[in-house]
C-alpha cells in the first residue's frame, strides 16, 4: 500500500485541515452585524457539494471558471471546488467595468462564472453577446435578480443543493477527483493589471503557491491561530497568497469584512495578528489619524506630538533590539500607556504580530510611523509572476528604503542594465496563450526578468528604485526617477496622486491630485467654501498649499547631489481625480504615466511652453458607465527650486 | 418579511386589488381649500406617485391618509374598511408607515436605535420586563435586532450602524428614515419627497431602494416627488393635483400627454 501523500495541492490541504482541525473555525463572515464562522469540516462539506454541482454541470479538468466579487466565503469555496475538479479559477477585480472583462473571458474561453450579486451578474449579461462561450452564471446574493429570466443565470443555492444530492448518490466522487490532481498542475490564473496592452494571464501551479506559502510560514513561524482580515481584491496576488494560499497551507482563520466601508470597524473587532496592507491603505489610515488629531483638544494634540516625536526617535530602535537609554525607555513606556496602545487599538492593530506591506514603494516617514508604534511592519518584494516570493525583511534588519535580502530558495542577480532577474520555486509557469511574452519575461535558463531597477546595499539588502523602463534622464543627463519624485510628493497628506514628467526634457514637472478629504478638512477649518473636487482644486489657497509641499520636496532633493537636478520647476493641480475607470490608474491604483501624458498632452505641453494657463477638457466615466466631460482652465504654477547644495563647503 | 427567506417567485410583480381608496375627499383650513373632492385608489404592490406644483395639496393628502388631518368630507377605505377619517396610531397599526419631507429622526441616537424605534408597535413585552432584560423581553429584543440588521443590510448602511444620526450626511439620513418606516413591516409605505435635496447619485441609490422594497417585500408605495424623471421611471400610475383638485390620473405616459398637466406645470396664457 502506498504511503499517504503529503498534502501538496489546495484540495488535499483542505481534506488535511478538515481531518486534523475540523472543529476549528476556518473562515468568518460578518452578516447581519454578527461574525458567522464556518469550521474546516463545514468548509469541506460546502466545497464537496459545490464541486459535485459544478461537475454535474460539466466543469471539466483544465477549464477556466470566473470568480467575481468581494471577499465572501462562498467565493473562496468556489476556488477550492474548482481546484478539486482540476479546473482553474480566474478571479476578477470586482470594480472592473464590463468591457474590461471581455478580453479575459475570450482569452481564457470561460464557460462558467460564479458571481457575488446583481451588479456583477449585470456586467456578465452585458458582455454575453461578445462571449458566446459563457454558459452558466451563478450568483450568491439573489437580491434584485428575482425577475431575471436569462437562461444562463442560476442561484448558487440551487447549484449547491444539486451538488449535495449528487454527493449523497456518489460519495466517493469528490475525493476521487482530488486524488487525480497533481501539484504541478495549474492552481489559479491571475491576470496582471496590464500597464500596457492587454492583461496577461499568469499561470501559477499548486507547487508555486504552496512552496511560496511554506517559505513564509517558516520565516515568520505562522501558527494555525492567526487571525487574518480579507479585505483586498481577490484578483490581486497579494490577497490571494495571504488570504488563500497561506490560509490553506497554515490553516489559520480568514475573516471576510462586511463591506468596503466597514474595514476600520471590522479590523478593530477581529484584531488581526497577521496583517497585510499595500502602502496606500496604510497612508489612508495615517491621514485619518492626522485629521482626527487636528480636531482633538489642545492637550491631546500636544501630548500626541510629544510622544510621536519620541516614538520616531526611539520606537523603531526598541523594536529592532538596538540600545536605547534608560530615561527614553521610561518615557516610551509611559507613551505606550497613554498614546501608542490606544492608537494601536483605534487602528485595530493591537494584536498584530507581523505586518507586511508591498505592491509599491512606501514613504520612509509613513513606514517609520507604524514601526515607531511598536507594530512590526516589514516590506517585501515580489510580483504576480513570482507568487510574491522574492525578498522579505527579516526581524531586526528592517530599513525603510530596502526590501530585505532574498528569501530561502530564491536566486537573484542584478544585470548591468540595473534590471533585477531571479529564479525561485514560486516562479510562474507561463503567460496563458502568450509564448512571446513568456519568452520575453523568462529566458532560456529560467531567469525571470522583473523589469524593476535596483541594487544590493552594503548589508545585502535589495533596494528598488523604479521600473527599469521608467528611469530616464533630463536633457542635461541628470538622473530622473519619476516614481521617486511622485512618492516624495504623495507622502504629504494633502496630495493623493502625483505624476512626474521630465524624461528628455530640460526640467522636471508634475501633475498633482489633491486628497479631497484632507484638503477639504483643511479648507473647512479656514472657512474656504467649495462645492466639490474641481472647485476645491482650483482655489488659489489650495494651490499655495500644494506649492508649499512641492517646494519642500525640492528642498529635500537639493540635498541629494544625484537628484538635485530633477527638482520640480512647475506643477498643475488637476481638475479631476485620476481614476481607474478612466484608465488613468491601474486596478491596483498605480498611475499609468504614459497614458496620462497622452491624455493630458495639452497640460504637458503647457508645462513646458512657458504659458500661464491652459484650457483642458477631460472625459469622465461615471460609475454607472455613462460618459461625461469636465472642462477646466488650469493655471500653470511655478515652484521655487534650490541650487544643488554642495556636499561640503567650498574651500 | 425576511429578505433571505423569501423564496424567489413568491412575491410576484403583479398588481393586486385596490388596497386603499379615497372617495371625494375635501379638506379645508378656514377659508383655504387644501383638497376639494379628490378621489383615487391605490392597488396592492403598486408604486403610485402623487405630483403637482407647490401648494397643490400633496402633503395634505398624505396627512389625510395617515390620519394627521381629518377631512371635512369624503371617505377613506383601507383593506375593505371604510371610514370618514383615520387615526394616526390606528393607521400605523393597520400597516401604513411613512417617511417625512423634513426628516423625523432622533438626531442624538444611533442609526440602529432609530430603526429599532420604528419597531415600537411590534414590541409586546412591557417596559418593566424590558428594563430588567429578563426572559421574554430579551428574546424579543434579539428578534427585533435581527429584523433591524436585515434592514441595515438591505439599505447598505452597515458602516454607520452605530453612528449618531445627526452626524450623517443628508442622503444617508433619508435612507435611515426609510429604514425606520420599513421596520414597522408596513403594507403601504407613504414617502413624502424621498429624494428632496439629493444629488444625482443619491437619487439613483434611493430609486433603487424604493424599487427593491416594492419588489422584494411586495410593499405598496405611495410617493410624492418633484423630480419628474424619477416619478416617470418609478411609478406604475400617477395622480396629478393642482390647487387641491385632481387634474389627471393614469400611467406616466398618459399623464405626460395630458393637456391639463402641461398647463398646470408650464402655465397657460389668460
Amino acid at each position: 500500500m502506498p504511503a499517504p501523500r503529503a498534502p501538496d495541492t489546495f484540495p488535499r490541504l483542505l481534506l488535511h485541515h478538515a481531518s486534523i482541525r475540523g472543529n476549528q473555525p476556518a473562515i468568518r463572515e460578518k452578516y447581519l452585524g454578527i461574525w458567522q464562522s464556518s469550521t474546516w469540516s463545514q468548509t469541506r462539506d460546502e466545497v464537496e457539494w459545490l464541486a459535485c454541482g459544478l461537475a454535474q454541470k460539466g466543469l471539466a479538468r483544465g477549464a477556466h471558471i470566473a470568480v467575481i466579487g468581494a471577499n465572501r466565503p462562498r467565493l473562496y469555496w468556489t476556488l477550492m471546488a474548482a481546484q478539486s475538479l482540476g479546473a482553474i479559477p480566474v478571479p476578477f477585480y470586482e470594480d472592473a467595468v464590463a468591457q474590461e472583462m471581455v478580453y479575459v473571458f475570450q482569452n481564457a474561453e470561460i464557460e462558467f462564472a460564479v458571481v457575488e450579486d446583481q451588479e456583477q451578474a449585470d456586467k456578465l449579461l452585458e458582455i454575453l453577446p461578445e462571449c458566446p462561450k459563457l454558459k452558466h452564471i451563478w450568483y450568491d446574493n439573489p437580491r434584485g435578480l428575482r425577475h431575471y429570466t436569462n437562461p444562463e443565470l442560476a442561484n448558487y443555492d440551487d447549484l449547491r443543493e444539486a451538488g449535495r444530492a449528487r454527493a449523497r448518490a456518489e460519495p466517493g466522487l469528490f475525493t476521487a477527483e482530488i486524488e487525480k490532481g497533481d501539484a504541478a498542475e495549474t492552481a489559479i490564473m491571475l491576470y496582471t493589471s496590464g500597464t500596457t496592452g492587454h492583461p496577461k494571464g499568469v499561470v501559477l501551479s499548486h507547487a508555486n503557491l504552496v512552496c511560496a506559502s511554506q517559505a513564509y510560514q517558516e520565516l515568520e513561524g505562522l501558527r494555525d491561530d492567526e487571525e487574518v482580515l480579507a479585505y483586498l481584491p481577490m484578483a490581486w496576488i497579494g490577497q490571494n497568497v495571504f488570504s488563500y494560499a497561506q490560509w490553506m497551507v497554515v490553516g489559520f482563520r480568514v475573516n471576510c469584512i462586511e463591506s468596503a466601508e466597514t474595514v476600520m470597524t471590522d479590523m478593530r473587532e477581529i484584531g488581526p495578528t497577521y496583517y497585510f496592507a499595500p502602502p496606500r491603505v496604510l497612508e489612508g489610515l495615517l491621514t485619518q489619524v492626522t485629521i482626527r488629531m487636528e480636531d482633538a483638544s489642545w492637550v491631546k494634540r500636544r501630548m500626541f506630538q510629544y510622544f510621536m516625536d519620541l516614538a520616531r526617535r526611539v520606537g523603531a530602535n526598541l523594536l529592532d533590539g538596538r540600545p536605547v537609554s534608560g530615561p527614553d525607555r521610561f518615557k516610551y513606556a509611559l507613551g505606550k500607556l497613554i498614546v501608542y496602545d490606544p492608537l494601536r487599538n483605534a487602528l485595530g492593530m493591537s494584536r498584530v504580530r507581523v505586518a507586511y506591506t508591498a505592491g509599491e514603494a512606501i514613504g520612509p516617514d509613513l513606514f517609520v510611523f507604524y514601526r515607531s508604534l511598536g507594530i512590526n511592519l516589514k516590506q517585501l518584494y515580489g510580483s504576480t509572476e513570482t507568487s510574491v516570493m522574492v525578498c522579505v525583511q527579516p526581524n531586526g534588519e528592517v530599513k525603510p528604503d530596502t526590501v530585505g535580502p532574498p528569501m530561502k530558495g530564491v536566486e537573484l542577480r542584478v544585470l548591468d542594465s540595473g534590471e533585477i532577474v531571479l529564479r525561485c520555486p514560486g516562479l510562474f509557469r507561463a503567460y496563458y496563450k502568450n509564448d512571446v511574452a513568456t519568452r520575453e519575461a523568462k529566458d532560456s535558463e529560467g531567469w525571470f526578468h522583473t523589469g524593476d531597477a535596483g541594487y544590493f546595499d552594503a548589508g545585502g539588502h535589495l533596494k528598488i528604485i523604479d521600473r527599469a523602463k521608467d528611469v530616464g534622464k533630463l536633457s542635461d543627463g541628470t538622473l530622473f526617477a519619476p516614481k521617486y519624485l511622485e512618492n516624495k510628493l504623495k507622502f504629504f497628506p494633502h496630495i493623493k496622486e502625483a505624476v512626474a514628467f521630465g524624461d528628455g526634457k530640460a526640467e522636471a514637472t508634475a501633475m498633482i491630485n489633491i486628497d479631497v478629504q484632507a484638503v477639504g478638512d483643511w479648507a473647512e477649518r479656514r472657512g474656504i467654501p467649495y462645492s466639490g473636487y474641481t472647485d476645491l482644486a482650483a482655489k488659489p489657497q489650495v494651490i499655495e498649499l500644494i506649492r508649499d509641499c512641492v517646494e519642500k520636496v525640492n528642498q529635500d532633493l537639493a540635498r541629494d547631489p544625484k537628484l538635485a537636478g530633477s527638482q520640480i520647476h512647475r506643477f498643475v493641480v488637476l481638475h479631476k481625480e485620476l481614476d481607474a475607470d478612466d484608465g488613468e490608474l491601474t486596478r491596483t491604483r498605480k498611475v499609468r504615466r504614459g497614458f496620462i501624458g497622452e491624455k493630458y498632452a495639452t497640460i504637458v505641453d503647457a508645462l513646458y511652453s512657458g504659458i500661464e494657463h491652459c484650457i483642458v477638457e477631460a472625459q469622465v466615466r461615471f460609475e454607472d458607465g455613462r460618459v461625461g466631460s469636465v472642462r477646466a482652465d488650469l493655471p500653470i504654477n511655478p515652484a521655487r527650486t534650490h541650487a544643488a547644495q554642495p556636499e561640503r563647503a567650498a574651500a | 418579511m425576511n429578505l433571505r427567506e423569501l423564496e424567489p417567485g413568491k412575491v410576484e410583480r403583479k398588481l393586486g386589488d385596490v388596497i386603499l381608496s379615497l372617495d371625494d375627499v375635501s379638506l379645508s383650513f378656514g377659508g383655504v381649500k387644501a383638497l376639494s373632492g379628490v378621489s383615487f385608489d391605490v392597488r396592492e404592490h403598486e408604486v403610485r406617485a402623487i405630483i403637482g406644483p407647490n401648494g397643490a395639496g400633496k402633503s395634505s393628502l398624505l396627512n389625510v391618509i395617515n390620519g394627521v388631518y381629518r377631512p371635512q368630507q369624503g371617505r377613506i377605505s383601507f383593506r375593505g374598511e371604510t371610514r370618514t377619517h383615520m387615526e394616526p396610531r390606528h393607521t400605523a397599526e393597520l400597516g401604513i408607515s411613512r417617511t417625512f419631507q423634513s426628516l423625523a429622526l432622533f438626531k442624538g441616537m444611533s442609526v440602529l436605535d432609530n430603526i429599532l424605534a420604528g419597531r415600537n408597535l411590534r414590541m409586546r413585552t412591557n417596559i418593566l420586563l424590558q428594563a430588567l432584560r429578563v426572559g421574554p423581553a430579551l428574546r424579543e429584543e434579539i428578534e427585533h435586532r435581527k429584523r433591524v440588521e436585515e434592514i441595515i443590510d438591505f439599505l447598505e448602511i452597515q458602516h454607520v450602524r452605530k453612528t449618531q444620526v445627526g452626524r450623517l450626511p443628508y442622503g444617508l439620513q433619508k435612507r435611515v428614515d426609510l429604514g425606520r418606516a420599513l421596520a414597522a413591516e408596513p403594507k403601504v409605505l407613504l414617502l413624502d419627497e424621498p429624494m428632496a435635496g439629493m444629488n444625482v447619485e443619491e437619487k439613483q441609490d434611493m430609486s433603487r431602494f424604493i424599487l427593491d422594497v416594492n419588489d422584494e417585500f411586495g410593499t405598496t408605495i405611495v410617493l410624492i416627488e418633484h423630480d419628474m424623471g424619477v416619478v416617470m421611471d418609478l411609478s406604475d400610475r400617477v395622480v396629478v393635483l393642482d390647487y387641491g383638485k385632481k387634474i389627471a390620473d393614469g400611467t406616466p405616459d398618459e399623464v405626460r400627454a395630458s393637456q391639463a398637466v402641461i398647463d398646470a406645470y408650464l402655465g397657460v396664457k389668460h
